[in-house]
């Protein structure tokens, strides 16, 4: 069944976080992201879910990580400076293994920035923005619908590798109003939990099966299970100073996301085979996407999964391009991270078309630059 | 009921806890106070943030959460509201609760939610090695006050009885009786229920303000408390001198701050249903 609507992105991603089994949602008000926020108070009980505005963002998703923990699946929302707020206990979800999403509707920063407009200077901070070695899973909407498809898709992601998932969105999308197809009865991934009862590895590997992610301990459920931040061994007792430990937990829990990266990563590519090829994601992209269609000698490489980012496709079309150009509503955060890839696969030419301040990229500025670029 | 040793996580010992330490006390307290309750162990969690008090869960042989520092009351927001059928319980410290997590505290008392918080305040911060917390006395020395400390502490059980928590009792490990009492209560209690007990520290606190010897600190806080009923309010509620805080006049003011029935959090949604056994 489809149901045709008309929503914000913001909207979309409180619609879409209903459909993906969402029953928990904590929060605290900031923009641009506030109406996801008033959107789940109003949708969760109809649902027979619980929704709670909390005093602060940490409090916020330390609410989420404990709901979490009992079962439910659970998200927060917020902007740039809430994110800031959230950082140490994204990592606590990492340790633990806690699936959890958190949507941050960029907006200008540094510091209180530039509320009402948009931008993608967060997205550094979503891969390195919690101390300590880890991997996270990021996805990068560019239209409402998609706010509503990736949020599904986003909660699908954390209970199957357990981990917190990032939805990347920003305050044009968030605001913008499109045409939404709600599907009912989408395919859900359910958390693989322990059985009730006494458990002996709860954050073990599974050496026959070789299977990344262990089974999720319900608290009530009789699993009896300690879970903790600090380093902790396969029982789930904390072992601080044991490198062996730290070493085998921290491998664990990269490569569960690592080692699954062609499943995780997500891309749009069109015109493969022209010469120039355009790298861009989010906002920028719905520009991009007017130029090749109206050149069809111009690429587009769009990322829609920003982290573990997408090498292999980079690198499949890098390898047979003359040069690159991308462009970031930012000061160049993706831009090393394509160089390094593309650089690799032998393309040497990489441009970059910054926007900064909440200017959006013009389809036509696009082609003036490429026009440049043919031309030397 | 289980017996102790079965309550605590036996492949876990020894502790950590240093000789002499609080923590002894109030595991077994604790332990009591949730044998007389008869709460199910198996639909209870237990919630902590970071500190030496904060490692009690961790031997607890149940469901546990260490979390991190500040924040257990707001993991134990979640989880009570992610499952209410669950007994949340927190046990935090003075550090946790007092400094870096004082804005969750005094929410959730606001809020009313049916937890259980249980404050070891030890007026130091033990784990890190002594330093000056929110709630160490004034005068006190701490290796970040080594000139005596000049700021005056939280009484955290005033704050959580003026915030607006249902119950709020405080006793010392001195007073084990009526603290086991209190920790019953507060269990039993509908709402947000505080018990704090003022723990010893030799290591830290005790060693330097002249107390290393663990029985003598015991001793030293029995003798400087102070029941709440004995005291005389003063005319004027803000004055330096209010009974309400931590010490007074050299003596530590225990008893039950609050005992009120303001409806939960929990009863006022789900129909009423209060969740948990509570």
């Amino acid at each position: 069944m489809v149901k045709e609507d008309f929503l914000s992105g913001n909207e979309a991603v409180a619609e879409g976080a209903i459909a993906a089994g969402c029953r928990f949602f904590a929060g605290y008000p900031i923009t641009p992201s506030t109406e996801i926020l008033e959107k789940m108070a109003r949708l969760l009980p109809q649902v027979g879910g619980r929704f709670i505005q909390m005093e602060d963002e940490m409090a916020s998703i330390a609410a989420i990580i404990g709901a979490s923990r009992t079962g439910k699946k659970t998200m927060t929302a917020t902007s740039g400076p809430g994110f800031s707020l959230m950082q140490e206990n994204i990592g606590f979800a990492i340790m633990t293994e806690t699936p959890i999403v958190i949507v941050n509707v960029q907006r200008g920063g540094p510091s209180s920035g530039q509320p009402t407009v948009s931008s993608q200077g967060d997205v550094m901070q979503t891969r390195w923005g919690t101390h300590g070695d880890h991997s996270i899973i990021v996805m990068a909407p560019n239209s409402a619908q998609e706010c509503f498809d990736l949020t599904i898709e986003a909660f699908n992601l954390a209970e199957n590798y357990r981990t917190p998932v990032i939805i990347l969105s920003d305050a044009e999308i968030g605001h913008m109003r499109e045409r939404v197809l709600i599907e009912k009865g989408r395919k859900l991934k359910k958390r693989i939990r322990f059985k009730d009862g006494r458990v002996a590895f709860p954050f073990g590997f599974d050496f026959e099966s070789h299977e990344l992610v262990p089974p999720f301990p319900v608290f009530g459920r009789k699993n009896r299970v300690h879970v903790t931040g600090l380093t902790h061994n396969i029982v789930g007792y904390p072992k601080t100073c044991d490198s062996g430990v730290q070493e085998n937990l921290l491998r664990r829990i990269i490569d569960k996301i690592e080692l699954n990266k062609s499943k995780i990563c997500k891309v749009e590519i069109f015109n493969p085979g022209a010469d120039i090829l355009i790298v861009t994601y989010g906002s920028p992209s719905r520009a991009a996407l007017e130029v090749v269609k109206n050149n069809k000698d111009i690429g587009l490489l769009r990322l829609i999964t920003l982290w573990p980012f997408a090498d292999e496709e980079l690198m499949m079309l890098a390898k047979n391009v003359e040069s690159i150009l991308v462009l970031e509503m930012n000061e160049g955060q993706m831009l090393s991270e394509i160089e390094r890839f593309a650089r690799r696969a032998g393309c040497q030419r990489i441009e970059f078309l910054p926007k900064v301040g909440g200017n959006l990229h013009h389809p036509h500025e696009i082609e003036l630059k490429i026009m440049e670029m043919k031309g030397t | 009921m289980t017996g102790i040793f079965d309550f605590y996580r036996k492949d876990r010992w020894p502790h950590m806890f240093c000789p002499g330490c609080g923590n002894g006390i109030i595991m077994n307290c604790l332990y009591e106070a949730f044998t007389d309750a008869a709460l199910d162990i198996d639909k209870t969690v237990f919630v902590s943030g970071i500190g030496c008090s904060s490692r009690i869960p961790g031997y607890i042989f149940a469901d546990s959460l260490h979390s991190t520092h500040g924040r257990a009351i707001a993991f134990a927001t979640g989880i009570k509201l992610g499952n209410p059928r669950l007994n949340v319980i927190v046990i935090t410290g003075d550090g946790d609760l007092g400094s870096i997590g004082g804005n969750h505290f005094i929410h959730a008392c606001r809020r009313n939610l049916d937890l259980s918080v249980i404050c070891v305040n030890n007026n130091i911060y033990g784990m890190t090695g002594g330093q000056q917390s929110s709630a160490t006395p004034h005068g006190f020395v701490t290796s970040t006050t080594p000139l005596g400390n000049i700021e005056y502490p939280f009484s955290l059980s005033a704050l959580a009885a003026s915030a607006g928590a249902n119950f709020v009792a405080r006793w010392t490990i001195g007073h084990v009786k009526k603290l086991t009492k209190s920790i019953r209560m507060a269990f039993e209690k509908d709402g947000f229920s505080f018990v704090e007990v003022i723990s010893s520290c030799p290591t830290h606190t005790g060693k330097m303000n002249w107390m290393s010897d663990p029985v003598e600190m015991i001793r030293w806080l029995k003798d400087n408390s102070l029941s709440l009923k004995k005291l005389e309010m003063p005319k004027d509620p803000l004055s330096a001198s209010n009974p309400l805080d931590l010490i007074i006049q050299g003596k530590i003011v225990i008893g039950t701050f609050r005992d009120a029935n303001r409806k939960s959090y929990l009863e006022q949604v789900d129909g009423g249903d209060k969740g948990g056994q509570k």
